[in-house]
């Protein structure tokens, strides 16, 4: 047995990916494309009120409508049906009200499911959705933030607030810094401003979907979820459904965003639906149904506190947030504004912190996790107020970020809100992405533009960010009341044939793990890229995992997958040294072979396999397998950072806005498949930019969705957006061994307030301070025409700039 | 409802079926055919993803009711590669990672072979202006320009 062939390193390839040969093809498996013989479908009566109490529901006419087989109402489903899960009480004393899926007796937003029709086809079912005759009496309902804040008046008068929670962090009290009134009395110069993070719609590509066939040994649920394993167990809790009884799947799922990151009431019907008729059910919904009732995003007025020296350095930040809920608290929605709470200091080193939240509730669907879940929130307004003190005190907005950022030499560093970050470099993505985007060019023509009056002004947008990604070390979670942990569970299985399969408690759904993670084991095992088959999302084969979100799926579950590659390699030494009549201590694994040391002597990963396979010649007392388990906690959050800068073109006679140049630099530590991970972050800067300047999710004063279709609510098309410039630098993450830190969500915090900034910057001549997002031609041009009218002429603030353009 | 019976070509093959005035063409092609490679992504014409082929040019199928194809020939993504082989814009979707859930994929492939029929090398520009009607949530775009550009490349309007 003598060493053969060399194992080309498959980290840091381009590889095309494993998963598209099905979706290129439409061989694709989403759930609603999955038939079950005599399966029925459902279809759901929704309240078309905000707040209404329900006096009646008359099912008769659809109860003995053609193909109809059964018609439910709240009332037939009470004691069975439970109420929804929050798995995230941020406070001890959080208030929420029962979450039956079916309303009861009262409906809390328009689109809350009143009653479901069982039917034999889908055409049946929506047809006889129209011959359920609701009668409702109509409640106050209470739709405006700041007026639901005010408890004028009460939502649930049972809970003599519509306050949910409030959460508090004082860096003076946890002593991991100053106090802010200190800070604040004691500054040079102290900025204060509101932001308003609009509400947003996740709008995944495809609509929600659920089956499930209660037919066999266990009942099987197939749903459009970012999170089969976290399903299962609240179904079985929220049920009483014994949670081995309960297969949960996702199979191909399209697109998440946070928006699949939720217990459904639709997945509990469809539950209960399945164990009523005793047949496989479906409900899949319409797109005017994920508007109005899948959990929207965002949605907080943001209003904060800078305090600083006269040169720019910070000396405290005073935050607070009034964070809507909406109507009921969904799995994490009450922990979403939390998440930002440890991101708001950002790269900075704020030597005082103080952050309160007030959560509250308002008559309109939840929110939950959105892309960022609470970070993009936190990176918006520090970014925001950085330009603001820049703005402030004259100086570029480079210069007062530098001023305050953590140096390179300085990691780890301890920040204010409590978090230890690994590792990071902002100097050297900053220095690389102003020579990629010609910072001092673009300055000289935006000076040009100024002065020669141009119709199009031209602004910058800068923007740093750092996340907490890899959620996440159980032992935090516990410390911030959240139900769960945040470790991965992975399974490397070696076949007879040297073949190899993983298995991973992560749940991709559009991320590439089964291409990333096939380059992992083929480098840690030393076989062939072709040869690792990744197994998820069917708790019967993934049988531990916490699922995909918060950018943790590579610096969790990819660590989880080493760490029982590393468990088989261990195992094969010691079959390898018996093979090859060796001391285990002397043999040596590399690309596929183990060898002892300092001879030629070796034998390949395959023919271990076998032999282990085989098992007619293994040490005494082995266990004739391979195969290994491995559950990683992460012992501390990874850290990607970057710096995004735009190049803003504002006509200024439309206030049409232009993205006319984009780069980034983002630091995501070691890359596995630089091609997915650059496919990554264009994803999430369209997302953010989007937040930026076209998408909202806009209610009527009596709680009626008004954009509740993709003619309303602008999701941007290839032409609205801009060619990126992406690159990278790479400062390794020091806290997992494959040293990555996560890419899912970089693109979605950073590029909102680049965005902003930049459009800022080209209309604060005209004496502009701010434009609430989405900056819509319609909002740049009357914040130009307010700016201009309210300033006046000849005050000089304006500039000349400002009369020049309006010719 | 009083059925109609229609015939038309799908992929290739010639089908005879009595359907509902109202079916869809996509509901057709999905629940009737079992072709659900096309895919339903909204109800009001926005999204593309059901995008197919009519008599070779697109169409958004939840737009066009299965009647109105009577005598008309579908093509839908799962009949796009020939002689097992790829189509163009199908190999430079993956080698330019031009889809990451997938879910808009076969109605943006399939408008793309019918913007490519009409425009056989487009700009940047006009490859994003002929996607209009099809939205990705995941990719930004910008490796479906890529991918598109690509398949143009190797003579995919052919």
């Amino acid at each position: 047995m003598t060493v053969t062939e060399e194992h080309a390193p498959e980290i840091g390839k381009a590889r095309a990916r494993k998963e598209d040969a099905r979706l290129i093809t439409g061989r694709s498996r989403y759930t609603d494309n999955m038939v079950l013989p005599g399966m029925l479908h459902l279809a759901m009566v929704r309240s078309p009120l905000a707040r209404a109490r329900i006096t009646s529901i008359d099912t008769s006419a659809a109860r003995s409508a053609p193909g109809v087989v059964r018609v439910l109402t709240g009332k037939d489903l009470t004691g069975e049906q439970g109420s929804m899960p929050n798995a995230w009480p941020v406070t001890e004393d959080q208030k929420a009200p029962p979450h039956p899926a079916v309303a009861e007796e009262t409906v809390n937003f328009a689109g809350e499911i009143v009653a479901v029709v069982i039917a034999r086809s889908p055409a049946a079912a929506r047809d006889a959705v129209e011959l359920v005759d609701v009668d409702y009496e109509p409640l106050t309902p209470v739709v405006d933030l700041a007026t639901a804040a005010r408890d004028e008046e009460l939502i649930y008068p049972e809970l003599g607030t519509n306050h949910s929670a409030t959460w508090v962090f004082d860096s003076a009290e946890a002593g991991t810094g100053g106090d802010i009134k200190e800070a604040i009395s004691a500054a040079e110069i102290v900025v204060e401003r509101t932001f308003r993070q609009q509400r947003l719609i996740p709008a995944f590509m495809e609509p929600r979907s659920t089956v499930v066939d209660p037919t066999g040994e266990q009942l099987t649920v197939w749903s459009a979820t970012q999170i089969p394993h976290i399903l299962r167990v609240m179904l079985a809790l929220t049920l009483g459904i014994p949670e081995s009884k309960l297969r949960v799947i996702a199979p191909d799922v399209g697109g998440g965003f946070g928006g699949k990151l939720q217990v459904t009431p639709e997945e509990v019907i469809t539950v209960l639906a399945a164990r009523h008729t005793g047949k496989p059910c479906k409900y899949t919904e319409t797109r005017s149904e994920t508007m109005v009732g899948a959990h929207h995003g965002r949605d907080q007025i943001q209003t904060l506190r800078i305090s600083a020296k006269a040169d720019g350095t910070v000396t405290g930040l005073d935050v607070h947030l009034v964070a809507n809920m909406g109507a009921y608290l969904g799995l994490i929605t009450s922990g979403i504004p939390i998440l930002g709470a440890f991101m708001y200091n950002g790269i900075y080193k704020f030597p005082a912190y103080r952050f309160e939240c007030t959560n509250v509730f308002t008559n309109q669907v939840w929110t939950d996790a959105y892309r960022g879940a609470g970070r993009p929130e936190a990176t918006f307004a520090i970014e925001r107020m950085m330009d603001e003190l820049a703005t402030e005190l004259g100086m570029d907005p480079i210069e007062v970020r530098e001023k305050n950022w953590i140096q390179h030499d300085e990691f780890p560093f301890a920040t204010v809100s409590s978090l230890e970050y690994d590792s990071g470099n902002y100097e050297a993505a900053t220095a690389k992405a102003l020579e990629l985007f010609g910072y001092d060019e673009l300055r000289a023509e935006q000076t040009r533009r100024r002065e020669s009056g141009d119709v199009v002004q031209l602004g910058i947008g800068v923007s740093t960010f750092t996340e907490m990604c890899g959620l996440a070390p159980s032992r935090v979670l516990g410390a911030l009341s959240y139900a769960a942990g945040g470790w991965e569970h992975a399974q490397v299985r070696v076949l007879p044939t040297g073949k190899v399969e993983v298995v991973t408690g992560v749940s991709p759904h559009g991320q590439g793990h089964v291409t990333s993670w096939s380059q992992i084991v083929a480098d840690r095992l030393g076989v062939a890229f072709e040869d690792v088959e990744v197994l998820h999302g069917d708790t019967q084969v993934s049988q531990r995992g916490l699922d995909t979100y918060g950018s943790r799926s590579l610096a969790v579950g990819g660590m989880a997958v080493v760490a029982a590659a590393d468990k088989v390699i261990e195992k094969a030494k010691v079959v390898a040294a018996h093979l090859l009549e060796a001391a285990t201590d002397d043999i040596e694994f590399s690309g596929g072979q183990f060898t002892v040391r300092g001879t030629d002597q070796g034998v390949g990963f395959g023919d271990v396999a076998f032999a282990v396979f085989a098992a007619h010649d293994l040490p005494d007392g082995f266990e004739p397998s391979l195969d290994s388990d491995a559950t990683y906690d992460p012992e501390n959050f990874s850290f990607p950072h970057g710096t995004h800068l735009a190049a803003m073109e504002v006509d200024t006679e439309t206030g049409q806005v232009r993205v006319r140049k984009y780069v980034c630099v983002d630091d995501v530590g070691n890359v596995i498949n630089p091609m997915i991970v650059d496919g990554q972050v264009h994803g999430g800067l369209a997302q953010g930019i989007a937040q930026a300047l076209f998408e909202e999710a806009v209610y009527d004063d009596s709680g009626t969705l008004l954009t509740g279709s993709f003619t309303e609510y602008l999701v941007p098309s290839a032409p609205d957006l801009p060619s990126f410039t992406t690159d990278r630098t790479v400062t390794p993450s020091t806290t997992n061994a494959l040293g990555v830190k996560g890419v899912g969500e970089a693109g979605t915090i950073a590029s909102t307030p680049a965005i902003v900034n930049g459009v800022l910057d080209a209309i604060r001549q005209f004496g502009v301070s701010d434009v609430e997002m989405p900056c819509s031609p319609s909002r740049v041009w009357h914040a130009i025409q307010a700016a201009r009218v309210g300033s006046g002429a000849g005050t000089g603030h304006t500039g000349t700039g400002g009369e020049e353009a309006r010719r | 409802m009083a059925s109609r019976t229609i015939t038309l070509t799908v992929d290739g093959v010639s089908y005879t079926d009595d359907v509902e005035p109202r079916l869809l063409l996509v509901q057709y092609l999905r629940e009737v055919l079992g072709k659900t490679g096309t895919l339903v992504g909204c109800d009001t014409t926005n999204c593309g993803a059901c995008t197919v082929l009519v008599d070779g040019e697109s169409i958004k199928s939840c737009t066009m009711l299965a009647v109105e194809a009577d005598g008309h020939e579908v093509t839908t993504i799962e009949g796009l590669a020939t002689d097992g082989q790829l189509h163009p814009l199908q190999k430079a979707f993956n080698e330019c990672h031009a889809l990451q859930c997938g879910f808009c994929t076969s109605g943006m492939i399939m408008q793309s072979v019918s913007l490519l029929a009409e425009n056989s090398r487009p700009t940047d520009q006009e490859v994003r202006e002929g996607l209009e009607g099809n939205l990705c949530r995941c990719t930004g775009y910008q490796n479906i320009v890529a991918a598109v550009q690509q398949a143009a490349g190797e003579g995919a309007a052919r």
